[in-house]
C-alpha cells in the first residue's frame, strides 16, 4: 500500500466514523433493550398474559375476533388480524379510523381459544419500549427519520470497510491481540479499537449493512404494491366496492389450502395498503427460523372467499425480509440474543475508543501522523514510496 | 498474505459469518452451532 492510498484510506475512514459516530452509539444503545424486547415487555406488563388451558383446545372462529374488535371500537375499521409465532394462543387485530390510516391505530389482543380481550394498545402510548424503537427507528420523524439513519449506516459500513484498510498496516508488527498498556492510554486504546474492530467486524458489517436495507422497508413495499400488488388485483380494477365481506373463516381455509404447510403471520382486510377493496390478503409463512420470516402473500376474494392468486415475493422483498432476522438477532434464541447484546456493547466500545482518539488527536498533517503511527506500531507501516513523505 | 497478520481475522470472520447462516437454517442442531460459532469471538475478546 502507498502512503497516498493509505492518506485516503484513513481520511475516509476517520471523516465518514466521525459523521455517523453520535447517531451510531444512539442507534446501539436504543438497539440493547430492543434485542429482548419480549422479554422487557413481559416485565413491564406491556404484554397480554395468556391462561393455561390443555394442549390443543379448540380456537373460536376468526369472524367471532372480527366482530369483537368492531364492537370493542366502533367507529374504527378493522386493517389487520396477525399472529406471533412465539405465542401462538394470542390473536391481534388492528384498527384504525380509516383503511390507510397509519396513525392513532390502536391493537387488541384476544385470547384466540376464549374471544376474550386480554389487552388494548394505543399507538400514541409511549412506553419506555416504544421510545426506544422510535428512536432506533426514525427518530420520530417518519421516513425522512429513517431515511436519514440508513445514511449513516451506509457511512458506517464504509468506515468499517476503510477500518479494515488501515488496520494491515497499523498492526502488522503486533501479534494478534496485542494491547499495549504499559504504553500511553491513548496507544493503549488505539489497540483496544482495533483489535475489537477486527474481531467484530464481520457482525457489526452485517447488522449494519442489513439496518440500512431496513431503514429502505417503506420504499421497498411501495414498489411491491405497485409492481406485484397492482398486477395481482388487476381482474378487479373498475369493479364496484363489496357492500358487504364474507366470511374471514371462508377465506382462512382457501388461503391455508393455497399454501399447504404455511400458517398465515397477518391478513390485511379489503380497502387497506396491503390489499385491494375486493381482497383478503393472506401473508403466510413456513416454520423454519427463515422461512418463517419469507412471506408469502395469498389474495383471496372478500366475497366468494374464492382463491384469486398467490405467487412467491420477488428477490428485493425477500432481501428485506431475510435481512430482518440477520439485522435484530431473533433467530436462534436467548444464547444469540445474548451473543447480540455483547456485540452490540463492543461495538458501543469502538465508537467510544474511535471518538476518544479523535478527541486525544495531535493536531500534525497527517505525514507527521504516520510517523507517530509507525513509532506507536515500533516499526515501518509497510508503506510504499516512503520517500514522498 | 500475511497470515500472521490476517489468520486470526480470517478466522474469527469466517466463524461469525457461519454463525450468522447456521441459526437462520433450523432450530436445534443449527442453532448450537452459530452459538458456539458467534460465541468463539466474544470469549476471544473475554480472554
Amino acid at each position: 500500500m502507498t502512503v497516498k492510498t493509505f492518506k485516503t484510506w484513513y481520511l475516509v475512514h476517520k471523516w465518514t466514523s466521525l459523521i455517523c459516530t453520535a447517531f451510531l452509539l444512539m442507534l446501539c444503545i436504543t438497539g440493547l433493550p430492543l434485542i429482548f424486547h419480549h422479554e422487557i415487555e413481559h416485565l413491564l406488563g406491556d404484554t397480554p398474559e395468556v391462561a393455561e388451558m390443555p394442549a390443543g383446545t379448540p380456537i373460536v372462529p376468526l369472524d367471532r375476533l372480527v366482530a369483537a374488535a368492531q364492537q370493542q371500537r366502533p367507529g374504527e375499521q378493522v386493517m389487520f388480524m396477525s399472529w406471533d409465532d412465539e405465542e401462538p394462543e394470542l390473536a391481534w387485530i388492528t384498527t384504525g379510523p380509516d383503511m390507510k390510516a397509519n396513525e392513532n391505530l390502536h391493537f387488541l389482543a384476544f385470547d384466540n381459544r376464549t374471544g376474550e380481550v386480554l389487552k388494548l394498545i394505543s399507538q400514541n402510548e409511549l412506553s419506555f419500549m416504544r421510545i426506544m424503537f422510535q428512536l432506533h427507528v426514525d427518530l420520530f420523524a417518519g421516513l425522512p427519520g429513517k431515511l436519514f439513519l440508513g445514511f449513516m449506516g451506509l457511512l458506517f459500513v464504509v468506515a468499517i470497510v476503510t477500518g479494515i484498510a488501515v488496520y494491515g498496516p497499523l498492526m502488522r508488527k503486533l501479534d494478534f491481540g496485542t494491547v499495549r498498556k504499559q504504553r500511553s492510554a491513548r496507544v493503549k486504546w488505539l489497540d483496544l479499537h482495533n483489535m475489537l474492530g477486527i474481531v467484530t467486524v464481520v457482525w457489526a458489517l452485517v447488522v449494519g449493512g442489513t439496518g440500512v436495507i431496513n431503514t429502505w422497508a417503506d420504499l421497498i413495499i411501495k414498489y411491491w404494491q405497485f409492481d406485484q400488488l397492482a398486477s395481482m388485483t388487476a381482474p378487479y380494477v373498475g369493479q364496484p366496492m363489496p357492500a358487504t365481506l364474507g366470511s374471514l373463516e371462508a377465506a382462512m381455509a382457501t388461503a391455508r389450502k393455497a399454501a399447504p404447510d404455511m400458517d398465515p403471520a397477518f391478513v390485511a382486510f379489503p380497502g387497506g395498503n396491503f390489499s385491494s377493496p375486493h381482497h383478503y390478503a393472506f401473508f403466510m409463512r413456513g416454520d423454519a427460523p427463515l422461512t418463517a420470516r419469507l412471506l408469502k402473500p395469498v389474495l383471496v376474494d372478500a366475497q366468494t372467499a374464492a382463491l384469486t392468486d398467490t405467487r412467491d415475493m420477488p428477490w428485493y422483498v425477500t432481501a428485506l425480509l431475510v435481512s430482518q432476522p440477520l439485522h435484530f438477532g431473533d433467530y436462534g434464541g436467548m444464547p444469540l440474543k445474548v451473543i447480540w447484546a455483547l456485540f452490540d456493547i463492543v461495538t458501543i466500545v469502538v465508537l467510544g475508543s474511535g471518538l476518544y482518539l479523535w478527541l486525544k488527536r495531535r493536531r500534525n498533517p497527517i505525514e507527521q501522523r504516520i510517523r507517530e503511527l509507525e513509532q506507536d506500531a515500533g516499526a515501518p507501516l509497510g508503506l510504499a514510496a516512503r520517500s514522498s513523505l | 498474505m500475511n497470515m500472521k497478520l490476517w489468520g486470526m481475522p480470517i478466522l474469527l470472520g469466517l466463524l461469525s459469518g457461519i454463525g450468522l447462516i447456521a441459526a437462520l437454517l433450523d432450530d436445534g442442531l443449527w442453532a448450537g452451532l452459530a452459538w458456539l460459532a458467534l460465541g468463539f469471538p466474544t470469549v476471544f475478546l473475554a480472554g
